[in-house]
């Protein structure tokens, strides 16, 4: 079977091998080389050895940035948690209109991050107008008003997650822990957290890549305002490469330690809560 | 679980309730400001359109002529229904045919598809736009093997974990009886995929209808707008904003996502737990 298969490659492998070299594979390659270049479009690129890296320790506004996206999305990742899971436990007890809520909760999260940002600015300016204020008076209401709208947008995502989790837990296993007499909260720490350990892994990895990559809703509510300190990596990078010229070499480097961020990031949450995890 | 009914039940339903409607509050200000002149909005944005406040439909004529609204729908459906059904074709054809001939290109792309899953878009954005602009991709149409491309490595990775799943024996029954490997993958198992297609198609069209700095990048500004793009320029393109227009553009922005969703809220659902246990 596999040899006739094989003969077929042209039709059943090549076109995506096709869009994926060139929407994925060149322009990675591409990046990482011309990280090490100075250049102004991809035609005329000098190769200058890592000096872009050292352009990068001189900018101010990156590590800035950097320590900014950090608390942020350290922030956001135990809000949404920690939120979303306590409406999940809540909603799975049975409360008239569960289906209704959860629909509502949900909404949000179908909004692009372009669209949430307007809408947001919008609401918290005209809170903060009460106070004389707006949202690019400094970068804390800028960062308070990012917590909000991640909030906003991605606790329906988390919760619709873990209420799958919890109803994925045996009733038999939080029977015996009752019989035995285990209080709630003990049920809570020793059967439930632990059962559900799959999804909380799952949902930290996404409100934890989502966070450090966040860009449209940053982009549309501070815009980095007022002058880049509210401005995560994702928009630091963005305005290196578009909004000075000759810093394209740069923004790449930048982007190349963002993407190694990242990385690491990924890789080590998945390590550290994999093996957390029971077996059923 | 579900069954059981809780101890003060009413409490709950009467707090979710309330926290409902403030979940919706920030859509219904939006909603309620759109019909509002444009100079009250930042001042007053929390009190009803009244009298001289009230301008009617006003700001949504205004938002259209100045964004070419409906040309920008259009945009962002063909492209969101085009790239949606290539990727799940594509995608489908190549994770079976990687599951299924052992060789060395099968394993490279497979994790290479999963390397790809954790590269931020900042990373390849100046190369891959400058490489769509080269290869004449700045269209619509060309846009679609951009998203076939960058999207790839999500949809092939979920539809390998699936296809892996499947018993071997009754493709070889369908290959015993003469069928060639093309008609074998669309008879037998493409129909057996349907379920991953759904959840794969709708975290791909979540994604690609709302992203902006792909689509801005990479299309020819001045001839096609998806909607983000649109309500982004709204901002740009002139000094001050008109508040009016934008809140008028948001509420048509959000309409066609929560029609979207009331019709197929179940497989969203559905389609987003199904994404998270694999992803």
């Amino acid at each position: 079977m596999q040899k006739s298969i094989k003969k077929y490659f042209p039709i059943f492998a090549l076109p995506t091998l096709a869009a994926f070299t060139i929407g994925f594979i060149i322009p990675f390659l591409l990046g990482i080389y011309l990280s090490f270049c100075k250049f102004t479009t991809v035609t005329d690129a000098k190769f200058v050895g890592i000096s872009n890296y050292f352009k990068i320790f001189s900018d101010k506004t990156f590590g800035h940035a950097l320590w900014y996206t950090a608390v942020f999305t350290i922030v956001s990742v135990l809000l949404i948690n920690v939120l979303a899971f306590t409406v999940a436990m809540l909603l799975t007890k049975g409360i008239k209109g569960t289906n209704i809520f959860r629909t509502v909760f949900f909404m949000p999260n179908l909004i692009g991050g372009i669209v949430l940002g307007y809408i947001w600015q919008l609401l918290l300016n005209g809170i903060l107008a009460h106070f004389q204020k707006t949202l690019t008076y400094s970068s804390a209401y800028g960062f308070w008003g990012l917590v909000v709208l991640m909030c906003w947008q991605q606790i329906g995502y988390m919760m619709i997650i873990y209420i799958s989790g919890i109803q994925n837990i045996p009733g038999e296993l939080i029977e015996a822990a009752k019989i035995d007499g285990a209080t709630n909260g003990q049920i809570l720490r020793n059967v439930t957290i632990p059962m559900v350990m799959p999804s909380i892994t799952i949902c930290t990895f996404l409100t934890l890549t989502n966070g450090f990559k966040l860009f449209d809703q940053n982009l549309a509510l501070t815009n980095g305002e007022p002058s880049n300190m509210s401005e995560l990596l994702a928009l630091n990078i963005y305005n290196t490469f578009y909004g000075r010229t000759g810093f394209e070499g740069v923004g790449q480097a930048k982007a190349v330690v963002f993407f190694i961020l990242v990385a690491l990031i990924a890789v080590g949450q998945n390590y550290l809560t994999r093996r957390k995890e029971v077996q059923q | 679980m579900g069954v059981r009914k809780a101890k003060h039940g009413w409490i709950y339903t009467i707090f979710f309730s309330l926290l409902s409607i403030a979940w919706v509050f920030p859509i219904i200000l939006v909603l309620i400001n759109s019909f509002k002149k444009k100079v009250y909005i930042s001042r007053k944005p929390f009190t009803i359109p009244t009298d001289k406040m009230f301008v009617k439909w006003d700001n949504y004529v205004n938002g259209m002529e100045k964004i070419h609204f409906f040309d920008a729908f259009k945009n962002s459906l063909f492209i969101t229904v085009f790239s949606v059904a290539v990727i799940i074709l594509c995608t489908s054809m190549c994770a079976w045919y990687i599951s299924r001939v052992k060789s060395a290109f099968s394993t490279w792309m497979y994790y290479l598809c999963l390397f790809s899953m954790i590269v931020p878009f900042q990373m390849v954005m100046f190369t891959l736009s400058k490489l769509a602009n080269m290869l004449h991709l700045s269209s619509p149409v060309g846009i679609i093997l951009v998203y076939l491309g960058f999207g790839a490595g999500l949809a092939v990775f979920m539809f390998c974990g699936f296809v892996r799943s499947i018993p071997l024996e009754i493709e070889e029954a369908a290959m015993i009886d003469g069928c060639t490997p093309i008609q074998t993958f669309f008879q037998i198992v493409f129909p057996i995929l349907k379920p991953t297609c759904i959840t794969v198609a709708i975290l791909q069209a979540m994604w690609i209808w709302n992203d902006y700095l792909l689509p801005y990048l990479v299309l020819d500004m001045k001839r096609w707008k998806t909607i983000p793009m649109a309500i982004q320029y709204l901002k740009g393109g002139y000094g001050s904003v008109d508040m009016g227009a934008m809140m008028a553009m948001l509420v048509l922005a959000i309409i066609p996502i929560i029609v979207f969703y009331m019709a197929c809220q179940k497989h969203i659902i559905e389609g987003v737990v199904a994404g998270a246990v694999k992803g």
